[in-house]
């Protein structure tokens, strides 16, 4: 029976691709699904877009395949990336110059009509509420504050461009998952009613769309994490994957990490809110019947997902501006370190009122003693703490508000409690975002999404 | 026996929306049946308490020995407005595996994890 392997490109836009690499030298891989965008990165690109409308699309497109491409190219390896963001043609022209001027000339696709933010009011004019998934609350409530939404596209758009021979695929918005499920149905043709297999392609997809936390990166555990070997230079997983679904996560000979029973489950359930019903705009995923069985020398068999018919409806994201954060940080040495630390946070609110400077919230945190674990922290040691760190945090509609905490800090080091270091300066305001989730009719969406390939 | 969870199990924790996620994993079998027992939804609802509003749902997957905890109103409103350090709820599953449960000695005694002086 055939098999292809594909292989784990980046995680979040900042990922390394150094561990890409190897992948492509020595994992026999076909494909290098690359997933650039989490959940919040279309806030950043918005932003980078809004002062230059050829920005939009992740900066690290360019130097990544300017460094892979070069190996990928003799193999005939292929890559889907998400990297086009919110402006995937742009990311295209980016990427031929910068090929051109080295005298490479792929074939590159994009898919674009994942956008929706200029076509809010035509799809509210259409019956279409947008209506947030969660409360129902009706999104004419932030319409003025959106900065960006997008549906999340399917794999049907990348199969499509790969099989106009594309060797670079561009997308915006995609399921993540889709980025490695796209590759897949092209190379074995599975139709798009074949759930089942659709369900091991989306389950392959899943536990490669993180790079190193589905290779033992960011093991989850007490103690265990520090047998796992070499993570300075971990393999990313690399699937290899059966005609008919049965797929085997491993990484490539030669580098760190590990994929066994323990790493693997702990990817599988990474950020699933219900594992039997596990929606995507292709399949919807029941896990319940998934068997993984540890192969030993990192590789774990996956087989026995369940598909169910996609859902009708496509999910969008969008995101709007909801004030602005100040956040400041400043330590204190033993004697009554703690207590120091409450009494400036305690100044530091009430100098706040005294100048009128009105804040939603107010948020501390007291560094090293329990930001993490709460009321879960030891505290039995608080009266004789080394050091602790103070961070006061606060939301505000009004960016000079937040950008005005810091001040609150300065004058402390003369005129209030003793032992006060490591104050590095007052941090600019930043933008807050409220996400708001909701439903499209997937042919509202697909009708507009378009694969154009360029040779 | 009282024994913290990360001693007989361990946890990856993500966000979407307002919700942090948990996946909470038996080392071994004979364990699982203690977390399914132990670690309830609303024994996590308690535990979370002071950083989320609730609920939580609990998912339990017996093919992979594992409990997936899902909680709802946990990142004050979404990731990009939290004031948090941890605003992403990255740190959420140790938070979990804090938590102590008691364990009847004899059933302890059959706790893989719990004889290697762990």
């Amino acid at each position: 029976m055939r098999t292809v392997r594909i292989g784990a490109g980046l995680g979040f836009y900042g990922d390394s691709w150094l561990p890409v690499r190897a992948a492509i030298e020595r994992g026999e891989v076909r494909y290098i699904g690359s997933d650039h965008l989490a959940e919040l990165t279309l806030a950043i690109l918005q932003k980078d877009r809004a002062r230059d409308p050829v920005a939009g699309f992740t900066r690290d497109l360019v130097p990544m395949l300017t460094a892979l491409w070069p190996l990928a190219e003799p193999r005939r390896v292929r890559f889907v990336l998400n990297a086009g963001g919110l402006n995937p043609l742009a990311a295209r022209d980016a990427l031929v110059t910068a090929f051109e001027a080295r005298g490479w000339r792929p074939r590159i696709a994009v898919v674009t009509g994942d956008n929706l933010l200029e076509r809010v009011d035509e799809l509210r004019a259409a019956g279409v509420s947008l209506a947030h998934l969660d409360s129902g609350a009706d999104i004419a409530a932030v319409r003025e504050r959106l900065v960006f939404a997008n549906a999340y596209l399917g794999a049907r758009p990348i199969a499509d461009a790969l099989a106009a021979g594309a060797d670079i695929v561009l997308t915006g918005r995609v399921a993540d998952a889709a980025l490695f499920l796209g590759p897949l149905v092209h190379e074995f043709g599975w139709a798009w009613d074949d759930w089942d297999r659709l369900a091991q392609g989306l389950t392959v997809g899943h536990l490669l769309e993180c790079s190193g936390q589905g290779s033992g990166g960011n093991f989850g555990s007490a103690g265990d994490w520090a047998t796992i070997p070499d993570l300075s230079h971990i393999g990313y997983p690399i699937a290899e994957v059966r005609e008919d679904g049965v797929a085997v996560i491993t990484k490539a000979p030669g580098t760190g990490g590990r994929v066994d029973f323990d790493t693997v489950r702990q990817q599988l359930l990474y950020e699933v809110h219900d594992p039997r019903r596990y929606l995507s705009p292709d399949v919807v995923l029941d896990m319940g019947s998934l068997r993984l069985t540890d192969l030993g020398a990192d590789r774990v068999e996956v087989r026995g997902a369940r598909g169910l018919p996609r859902p009708e409806t496509l999910k969008v994201v969008a995101g709007y501006e909801d004030g602005w954060m100040g956040s400041t940080v400043v330590g204190f040495c033993w004697p009554d370190a703690w207590r120091k630390a409450e009494a400036t946070a305690a100044m530091v609110r009430r100098a706040l009122g005294e100048q009128s400077m009105a804040v939603d919230d107010f948020h501390v945190e007291y560094l090293g003693l329990d930001t993490f674990l709460g009321p879960h922290a030891d505290r039995s040691r608080l009266e004789e703490l080394n050091e602790v760190w103070l961070r006061v945090a606060i939301r505000t509609p009004d960016r000079r508000v937040a950008d005005g905490l810091g001040r609150q800090f300065p004058w402390l080091a003369l005129s209030g409690p003793p032992y006060m270091g490591g104050f590095h300066g007052i941090t600019p305001a930043s933008r807050l975002l409220g996400l708001w989730p909701a439903l499209v009719p997937r042919q509202e969406v697909e009708r507009e999404v378009r694969v154009s390939v360029t040779s | 026996m009282r024994v913290r969870l990360a001693r007989i199990a361990h946890a990856r924790s993500g966000d979407k929306a307002d919700r942090i996620d948990i996946g909470l994993f038996a080392y071994d079998a004979a364990t699982w049946p203690v977390l399914v027992r132990e670690v309830t939804a609303e024994r996590v609802a308690q535990h979370f308490a002071w950083m989320a509003r609730g609920p939580v749902a609990c998912h339990i997957l017996e093919n992979i020995l594992a409990l997936k905890f899902v909680i709802d109103g946990a990142l004050q409103g979404g990731a990009a407005r939290n004031l948090r350090s941890d605003n992403l709820g990255k740190t959420a599953a140790a938070v979990l595996l804090r938590m102590e449960i008691d364990i009847p000695d004899e059933e302890a005694a059959r706790l893989p994890r719990l004889q290697s002086g762990a």
